[in-house]
């Protein structure tokens, strides 16, 4: 029998996946027997329950949050507050710091430990502020020739009243914006929830990774269920009718790379998984910092603007 | 579709009688097809804005006879095989037969007052106007046109945001056509968004928001969160004109909101001023 469409488009993904440094690189050949399974499971698509085990431990209360990893991958970070027009949004933090003795900026949405750190960072749900923050430190970056990070790790935006008045919806196209005029290398990883416009405002990037078990989605399970099944405990169904895991993901073309996780998730192992993420994101970088300026956006553009299956 | 009446056990309200279409929403009089037609889909009563059909709203904007359709043949694929209560593919077919488009976004050339300009026009009867692919394929290719010819891009937009049978692809249209903006403005050339009811989440979250002017209908709903979401997740009180137009205009997020009946004259102004001087 003639392989499908469908596995041909499987494979030839398979063969990118194979051949980026990432995760053909020496640097993770203490991976690769984890490297080979994990690209078994993407030859074999996840089953439903795997999906629905990626949206659990894309959520688990212990994950390591943008923080965690900041301080384990970045030497000499300093944090940078506010959008300098009107507050400092707890959930989206950035600033400045060094990877292998370079200066970078690093943006990401961060989540709560415990309830009041929840209550302030507003579980990772950025307002518009958080946005312009996120834009003004890009714009920190592009002026000063910093290659920019952006960690992804949100339910979604914040849905208040204030938040729409103060446009949210413009401060999420913005900072689109913002990152389609960058002439610096950008790299993006989704490490937990990559939730809907919430995500993507930070996630126009050179390359975007994802973890093992992370997810990214246009709406979250519940929304989506609760919309077409007018049902939100139908959850799981919907996850495996939209399929946010990262297999999925990299088939269909919306993310360049896996960056594994410890066994049973990123939280059995914070230290484990953020050496892995560091490799990931060194890889990431050393492919685009030679590539000039002008020639990055266009391709950053070129590539996002591929993205789509139509007829 | 089959619907199990649970009110009994619920307390639930039975739902209203649906309103025919013609019937203003607001102070109920009703309209004959021609009238509305004739009227710009406007309540001549009170001065609701019935939401417009594309082909309609491109007549209602182009000179007579100048536009130009591009891309008509795009359709949807569907890539992740998507079923809920029912499968995708039923779903756009239902929407490809009762709108007679192919998608819900109508692009091509056109002039106003004779000069030239690209049209983008959403639908909003297609699957409430959701941006999968083909909507951003179509609206980046009207950025492109719009770029090579050296014209600005009007777009006019009602979406209820990313279609999501289409899953993270959907998603991807928002940096997508982001992009096309900005390839655009690198060309030059200007974007002028209308918003018309409503223009919410992944296209408010994307270009129509990146316009050089932002024009907004009447009493539109511009928010990214819809109202019920807001409610639902933060409990408060919202108020009256929660994420209208007039608000948006009051917190800064538009230009001008401009009455259906003036729009023909008021794009056409905004063409005059970003013309190149001859």
């Amino acid at each position: 029998m003639p392989p499908s469409e469908h596995e041909l488009r499987l494979r030839e993904r398979l063969g990118r996946l194979r051949n980026m440094p990432l995760l053909g690189g020496a640097k993770l050949s203490g991976e690769l027997d984890r490297l080979q399974r994990q690209l078994d499971r993407i030859a074999q698509q996840p089953s439903d329950e795997d999906i629905w085990r990626s949206v659990e431990l894309a959520r688990h209360e212990d994950r390591p949050y943008t923080l965690d990893y900041v301080e384990r991958i970045l030497d000499d970070w300093f944090e940078l507050h506010g959008d300098r027009g009107r507050a400092d949004d707890g959930a989206m933090v950035s600033g400045i710091g060094k990877l292998d003795g370079r200066t970078v900026a690093l943006v990401g949405q961060q989540k709560g430990r415990d309830i009041q750190e929840r209550a302030r960072r507003q579980f990772g749900m950025p307002n518009p502020e958080g946005y312009r923050k996120a834009i003004r430190v890009m714009e920190l970056a592009q002026l000063h020739g910093f290659p920019v990070l952006s960690l992804v790790d949100t339910p979604g935006a914040y849905p208040g009243v204030a938040a729409e008045q103060h446009g949210q919806g413009g401060a999420i196209a913005a900072s689109q914006q913002a990152m389609a005029r960058l002439t610096v290398p950008t790299v993006a990883c989704v490490i937990g929830e990559g939730g809907s416009g919430g995500a993507i405002a930070i996630a126009l990037a050179d390359t975007v990774l994802m973890m093992e078990n992370a997810i990214y989605s246009v709406i979250s399970p519940e929304g989506c269920a609760m919309i077409l099944w007018r049902d939100a405990g139908e959850a799981k169904k919907a996850a495996a009718a939209f399929k946010p895991d990262a297999a999925h993901c990299l088939e269909l073309g919306v993310i360049d790379g896996i960056v594994p996780e410890p066994e049973g998730g990123a939280h059995e192992d914070p230290d484990a998984a953020a050496r892995m993420l560091g490799e990931a994101l060194r890889d990431a970088l050393d492919d685009l910092v030679d590539v000039p300026g002008d020639e990055l956006r266009r391709r950053r553009r070129a590539k996002f603007r591929s993205l789509g299956v139509y007829a | 579709m089959a619907k199990i009446d649970v009110s009994i056990e619920t307390d639930e309200k039975p739902a209203p009688p649906p309103k025919h279409p013609n019937t203003c929403p607001v102070c109920h009089s009703h309209y004959r097809d021609d009238e509305l037609e004739q009227a710009l889909s406007v309540c001549a009563h009170c001065g609701h804005h019935f939401t417009m059909r594309a082909r309609a709203r491109i007549d209602s904007i182009a000179d007579p006879g100048s536009f130009v359709e591009e891309a008509a043949d795009l359709h949807s694929e569907d890539p992740l095989s998507f079923f809920d209560l029912r499968p995708y593919v039923e779903r756009i077919a239902e929407a490809e037969m009762s709108t007679g488009l192919a998608d819900a976004m109508v692009i091509g050339q056109a002039a106003v007052d004779g000069r030239g300009c690209e049209l983008a026009v959403m639908d909003f009867s297609f699957m409430g106007g959701s941006m999968g692919s083909v909507v951003g394929e179509k609206f980046s290719r009207a950025c492109d046109s719009a770029g090579e010819r050296g014209v600005p891009l009007i777009t006019v937009t009602g979406s209820g945001g990313a279609r999501m049978q289409e899953g993270i692809l959907a998603l991807m249209q928002l940096p997508k056509t982001v992009c096309a903006v900005e390839d655009l403005h690198d060309a030059g050339q200007a974007l002028i968004c209308v918003m018309a009811h409503p223009t919410t989440g992944g296209v408010l979250a994307s270009f129509a928001t990146l316009g050089d002017v932002l024009l907004a209908e009447p009493g539109a709903l511009m928010s990214f969160a819809g109202p019920r979401v807001v409610q639902g997740i933060t409990r408060e009180k919202l108020p009256e004109d929660f994420g209208r137009a007039e608000q948006n205009l009051r917190f800064g997020h538009v230009d001008a909101i401009v009455p259906r009946p003036e729009l023909r004259g008021t794009l056409s102004r905004l063409l005059r001023l970003f013309d190149a001087p001859e």
